[in-house]
């Protein structure tokens, strides 16, 4: 048995965009993901970052064939899986679970929580009624609810609590993999810990396997063995977690860790922010060649926006899609700007 | 004489199943040109708390005690007409959600006039000119341009600088903004708070700003408020708070945060959620979710008092001052124990 349990190569998928309403016609395509690779080993944690828009979000649905990809392929566990069937999927859809933002949205509202727990039991017609009771009061139990709360709704619980539900729910079929999208996003600072602090101890004592998608950057640093940053469609840093905090490679990766607030006002004041200027483009009409250029502080004309970046390996898995990458970290404001000539490929 | 000056501030809600004292005896009071950040999870009343300074809150359905001196002139029982007037004008708020602040059916540039037409005795045209300037001073590019734009046109960071824009079309005294950056990505962020930063400098105004990043207000605040179930657990200056916190719920905050420059391996966890604020615990609110709960804590209800050695930094809490001192030592640390699941 290999050690990567998920490889993605090369996924894409554009959404057409189209007028008419009869004869319609596509006049162009919203590349919300344009060519991401990575693997995922078992047992790790990747962490997902980037800004909203970026790709997230359609990359875990393309995973969980949620979506089906424009191309590239997914492999799970050593089976292609990007074209199989619905029905053959189903097997599948057992070993990979999904957590999801938010936990109000969620949760059918009209249903128990037993009934919403044991559903994925039920499909996969794994055991009788009441072993499937036993098994939804054991998991609340793992996940610190009240086992009697198995008769309430979901309307009974706060907002902490629900997304205990979805981890329970995710859990319940033993699943290999657990995609979470951004699953503490929408909690409070507290109840966040609690929920990390959970899914920490989920992953040693079942020996899961997580991507986790956030977007902010220290959860994700809390959180992940390897952290994989994407911009615009594209991945732009993979890197192992300590890596990529102390020793950024592309800009965009180092403007985003200087942008992230820090809880102590004396680094605070002395850290110097690299504010980005303006937004993220549009996927409908992504920017030539390098995707970040148009907000990168080394742009260079001629280079970033003709010719696609190289993806630059830097020692044992880090590699950052970039002509110009950091030479150090921390940079001034100044050595951001100035860039060497690029580095030969 | 501070710019504002908030004492013993209540405000209840009647509601179906009985009184909510969603503010409960909060006091604190800004300076000119200072920072004043207001911490704290939801629910633990510190919108309602601007919003009754503002006078925003429903009159039928609550009532507001308490004063709120704004350069010397109370606001809770002030007059709806000289609310108004002073809303928008002295006072401002930018709101938290910029998709939902900003009417949908109405120009960019007729929503910024609207505010100028109200307070200024100005023309039409010259209300246009000075919302331009206002769009170029939050570094809108193509401002003219943008006046005729909806507010759909405009991504969320833009939003929210229209909204900082239209806080400060009458140059307030004082800006209220209620977790201004919540809804933003880190980048947007740090773009907005920049922005805030200069203005303040530009236009030397007061700013509260309610958040619940404890990055953030570490980034741009001098004072800190924490709140907790309508009350303030503790306040002080900013370096002060993040050095030497005294109350247990600051040391969950603090130690539940995932930082970039430290490493834990488990994080913080307060356990438990907020108590509803229909009948709060009795004794001091936090008690219920306390590590370092004593028999005291349940019965009496801890009252803000100045800490010992430490100027304008006041604290609710009964436990004794060593003990206080061990548990920053290992919070700073790193090895803070916390609840369990």
């Amino acid at each position: 048995m290999s050690d990567e349990l998920l490889v993605v190569e090369n996924l894409k998928k554009h959404f057409p965009v189209t007028r008419g309403i009869i004869f319609q016609k596509q006049v162009a395509s919203v590349k919300a993901l344009d060519g991401v690779s990575f693997t995922v080993n078992r047992g790790e944690t990747l962490g997902v970052v980037g800004e909203s828009g970026c790709g997230k979000s359609t990359m875990a649905r393309c995973i969980m064939r949620l979506l089906d990809p424009t191309d590239g392929t997914v492999t799970f566990d050593g089976r292609d899986i990007t074209r199989i069937s619905q029905a053959e999927m189903r097997p599948v859809r057992r070993e990979m679970m999904m957590i999801f933002q938010d936990p109000y949205a969620s949760l059918n509202p009209r249903k128990r929580v037993g009934f919403i727990i044991g559903e994925a039991l039920e499909v996969n017609k794994m055991g009788s009624g009441a072993e499937i009771k036993r098994r939804v009061q054991e998991l609340l139990d793992i996940v610190g609810l009240n086992p009697e709360h198995y008769n309430r709704f979901p309307h009974e619980f706060s907002g902490g609590q629900r997304q205990r539900i979805g981890v329970a729910r995710a859990l319940a079929v033993n699943p290999k993999l657990i995609v979470c999208d951004e699953p503490v996003s929408a909690l409070d600072v507290s109840v966040q810990a609690q929920i990390l602090n959970l899914l920490k101890d989920l992953q040693n004592e079942f020996n899961l396997t997580y991507v986790f998608i956030a977007h902010d950057l220290n959860v994700v640093r809390h959180i992940s063995d390897r952290v994989m940053v994407m911009y615009l469609g594209t991945v732009a840093e993979v890197a192992g977690r300590d890596q990529l905090y102390s020793a950024p490679k592309h800009p965009y990766t180092g403007a985003l860790l200087s942008a992230v607030p820090v809880p102590d006002p004396e680094l605070g004041r002395r850290r110097k922010r690299i504010v980005l200027e303006g937004d993220v483009p549009s996927p409908i009409n992504p920017p030539s060649a390098c995707r970040f250029h148009p907000r990168c502080p080394r742009f260079h004309e001629g280079v970033c926006d003709t010719v696609d970046p190289p993806v630059r390996e830097f020692g044992d898995d880090h590699a950052a899609t970039c002509h110009y990458p950091l030479e150090s970290w921390p940079l001034t404001e100044a050595q951001m700007r100035r860039a060497e000539e690029p580095v030969a490929n | 004489m501070a710019l504002l000056e908030v004492r013993d501030l209540k405000t209840h809600f009647l509601t179906d199943d009985g009184i909510v004292k969603a503010v409960d005896g909060v006091s604190f009071s800004i300076e000119k040109g200072k920072t004043l950040g207001i911490v704290g999870e939801s629910g633990c009343g510190k919108s309602v708390t601007c919003l009754s300074i503002m006078g925003l809150n429903p009159r039928k359905m609550s009532t507001t005690t308490g004063e709120a001196l704004f350069k010397g002139e109370n606001l809770i029982n002030a007059s709806s007409k000289r609310l108004r007037e002073i809303r928008g004008n002295d006072i401002a708020m930018i709101f938290q959600d910029p998709m939902t602040s900003l009417n949908p059916v109405h120009k960019i540039g007729d929503q910024l006039a609207e505010a100028i037409l109200l307070h200024r005795d100005v023309t039409k045209r010259q209300a246009r000119a000075r919302a331009a300037e206002l769009l170029k001073a939050v570094q809108i590019p193509r401002a003219e341009r943008r006046l005729d734009d909806y507010p759909h046109q405009f991504s969320g960071g833009m939003r929210q600088r229209v909204m900082i824009a239209m806080a400060l079309v009458n140059d307030p005294d004082l800006l209220i903004a209620d977790e201004p950056t919540t809804a933003l990505d880190v980048t947007t962020q740090a773009q907005i708070l920049n922005l805030m930063n200069k203005l303040q400098e530009e236009f030397g105004s007061a700013i509260i700003m309610i958040t619940h990043d404890l990055g953030v207000v570490a980034e741009v605040a001098d004072d800190i408020v924490v709140m907790y179930a309508a009350k303030i657990v503790e306040q002080a200056p900013v370096d002060d708070l993040f050095k030497r916190p005294h109350h247990p719920y600051t040391w969950g905050l603090l130690g539940s945060l995932p930082r970039l420059d430290t490493d834990v391996d488990r994080l913080v966890q307060i356990p438990g959620s907020p108590p509803s604020l229909l009948n709060p615990p009795v004794g001091c609110r936090f008690n219920p979710r306390c590590a370092y709960v004593f028999d005291r804590c349940k019965s009496e209800l801890p009252e803000l008092e100045p800490v010992p050695g430490i100027a304008d930094h006041f604290q609710a809490c009964f436990l004794d001052e060593q003990t206080k001192e061990r548990e920053n030592e290992k919070l700073q640390a790193g090895s803070l124990a916390g609840g369990t699941a």
